[in-house]
């Protein structure tokens, strides 16, 4: 047994599959295990409220992993995320409310429509860039709100649609902790698929077309190919995490699915950290409490201030927004970034020169 | 017939409110490359300004009206110093972020300052209805009209003739070659934020003669922008017909076809125009490609 509080220093590599691990070390890949292990106790000992926090955390998690594969990792801005959760939403429901099939249909069906709208969506990219598919995609979620908001006989309309919690034979995941798992679970396959796409020609293909679409164009690079297939890859996830957001929630409606909910996404990447998977979970953990942690703040101070949960819901956007900018400011590469800031201070203490 | 031609007539003084709020957005892009996604939240602030001052503090609409514009030209100078400066050349999805960011705290700050009740201006023009030919217009139609035309003949003489102007369009041309004359290119930017306020103010103090002002309004900054991308982010009169083509459609389609669908595709036609336009013209109607270098 090696001395635990020495830290690790250097990876040396003997062969392939040593450097193509995606945790190098031995004690790295403990850590993770250790890790998955406390997330998959921790529903045994806590309260279902905050279970549920977790769940929507995680939720949140595998829609940012989505929304970073096209932006992060690809560089292609997306405004669109809301309607694509709400695509993903209303599919299942439709599909298990209406045509009665099972939650387990449902949910991969979700991801594969929200990948064909999105890949469609997707299609002006080729022409366009930054900025201007950066609004292309506003138009995306500006239009689809409107067919679901509109398209009564299929949707609802404004009132929505109630869903059921999934099943799995005669077992229904109703209780907070069984959601959990469920959640957890898919988390955990969006994450490995994630990291795994980006070992492999066409994850690589994706960054390339991030760093310098032109240059990996010359490379051999089909830019119209990839960008579109970014766009369908990421809106799976996104269709995936919005059957799994509308059968936690156990409603759908346009509402939920609104533009703040597609800024709350870039949010999350941003703080998180723009192409990096685990970024994604941090920034997903980091917005969601955000507005639970304030709310129990005012809470607090409400016998010092009585008025100040009059103002929370300006208060929760200005901290929002400040939240963004610092980030933006002082660490745009996000919460993974500073996580790595750490583990690199402790590699290098005590000489940290 | 009468029905179009009253159609239309909306769709022209909406659409001129647009073009003037699409400058805005027009001239923050030629100067410093970036959009302003706060833009609606400005003219919220101008315009609740402009009502405070009158409502609270009896002060004649028209100082109100100078007053909200000085404070909103402060209020953009102190934002493009604060918040944008840091984001200069950096890859376009940090200014997008940082303006959505921006959005959000200018947003909450109204909403804790003003709350969200609908408020309504002081009846300031005449409510005797103009009746021209058969079409009936209310005069703060036409008072609109003849501000946007009035301040638009303004800004293109600006642009054309006065030293800042010409500094301006120098700096949106090639920023290094302005810097290299001796223009402040920091300063033009400084300059380019304050004007974008003061266009939004006047824009939102339009609308909220028309419709009243609350905190939706600030929605018309998102609506403006199919306007700036439909006539090309760096073409003023693109600003100018988008904003005219995009109120006409809208106008139209909320007469003829929202009875027919239950309403509600006023607010999305703009961008499924915008959509089709952005498919064969990908920089808009007027607007031209950049070759910029490294960041995109």
């Amino acid at each position: 047994m090696r001395n635990p509080f020495v830290m690790d220093c250097g990876e040396f590599h003997v062969n392939y599959k040593q450097d193509m691990a995606i945790w190098k070390i031995t004690r790295v890949r403990m850590r993770v295990f250790i890790l998955l292990a406390v997330f998959a106790f921790f529903p045994v000992f806590a309260s279902d409220y905050i279970i549920g926090l977790a769940t929507l955390c995680g939720i949140a998690a595998i829609g940012a992993i989505g929304l970073n594969i096209l932006t992060g990792f690809t560089g292609q801005i997306s405004i669109g995320v809301g309607a694509f959760l709400g695509v993903g939403g209303y599919t299942s429901a439709i599909l298990t409310a209406k045509l009665g099939l099972s939650f387990w249909i449902a949910m991969p069906t979700a991801g594969i429509v929200t990948a064909i709208v999105g890949g469609l969506f997707g299609l002006p990219s080729l022409r366009l860039k930054g900025l201007y598919l950066a609004i292309a995609t506003l138009a995306a979620q500006v239009i689809i709100l409107f067919v679901i908001s509109r398209w009564d006989a299929l949707t609802g309309g404004t009132a929505g649609m109630v869903l059921s919690r999934p099943e799995l034979g005669s077992f229904v995941f109703y209780s907070e902790q069984s959601y959990y798992y469920l959640m957890f679970v898919v988390l955990i396959i969006t994450a490995i698929f994630t990291l795994n796409l980006f070992r492999s020609r066409v994850g690589r293909a994706f960054i390339a077309v991030r760093d310098r679409d032109v240059a990996a164009e010359v490379m051999g690079i089909d830019l119209f190919k990839y960008k579109v297939l970014a766009f369908i890859v990421s809106s799976f996830f996104v269709g995936i995490a919005g059957a799994l957001l509308g059968h936690y929630t156990m409603v759908v409606s346009p509402e939920l699915y609104s533009i703040t909910v597609s800024i709350e996404y870039l949010a999350i990447i941003l703080v998180g950290g723009l192409g990096s998977v685990f970024g994604s979970i941090y920034g997903a953990v980091f917005i969601t409490l955000l507005p639970v942690v304030l709310r129990s703040g005012v809470e607090l101070m409400s016998g010092v201030f009585p008025d100040l949960s009059a103002v929370l819901i300006g208060m929760k956007e200005v901290v929002f927004g400040l939240v963004i900018i610092l980030f933006l400011i002082y660490e745009p590469q996000g919460l993974a970034k500073i996580w790595k800031n750490i583990k690199d201070y402790f590699k290098l203490w005590p000489f940290s020169y | 017939m009468t029905f179009f031609l009253q159609m239309l007539v909306t769709g022209i003084v909406v659409g001129s409110v647009y073009a003037l709020v699409a400058l805005g957005f027009v001239l923050i892009y030629k100067s410093s490359d970036a959009i302003n996604f706060a833009q609606g939240e400005f003219l919220l602030i101008g315009t609740y300004v402009c009502l405070t001052l009158i409502t609270a503090y009896n002060i004649p609409f028209i100082a109100a009206l100078l007053i909200a514009l000085m404070f909103s030209a402060v209020l953009g100078f102190v934002i493009e110093r604060i918040v944008l400066r840091p984001f200069i050349g950096e890859p376009v999805i940090s200014m997008i972020m940082a303006t959505i960011g921006l959005s959000s705290v200018l947003a909450g700050i109204v909403h804790i300052i003003w709350g969200h009740e609908t408020r309504v201006f002081p009846r300031i023009f005449s409510e005797q209805p103009v009746n021209i030919g058969e079409i009936v217009i209310a005069p703060v139609y036409l008072w609109s009209l003849l501000i946007v035309v009035v301040m638009l003949v303004i800004f293109t003489l600006f642009f054309k003739y006065s030293k800042l102007g010409i500094a301006m369009r120098a700096t949106a041309d090639d920023q290094q070659a302005a810097m290299s004359m001796g223009i402040s290119v920091k300063m033009i930017f400084a300059v380019a934020w304050a004007i974008a306020a003061i266009v939004s103010a006047v824009g939102g103090i339009l609308l909220g003669n028309i419709n009243g002002v609350n905190a939706s309004l600030s929605a018309i900054g998102l609506k403006v922008l199919p306007v700036a991308i439909l006539g090309g982010l760096d073409s003023i009169p693109g600003a100018i017909i988008g904003g005219l083509i995009i109120g006409i459609l809208e106008s139209l389609t909320g007469g003829y076809l929202d009875p027919l669908v239950g309403g509600g595709l006023k607010e999305v036609m703009p961008f499924v125009i915008l959509v089709f336009i952005l498919m064969f013209k990908p920089y808009g109607l007027f607007g031209k490609k950049k070759s910029r270098g490294c960041n995109r």
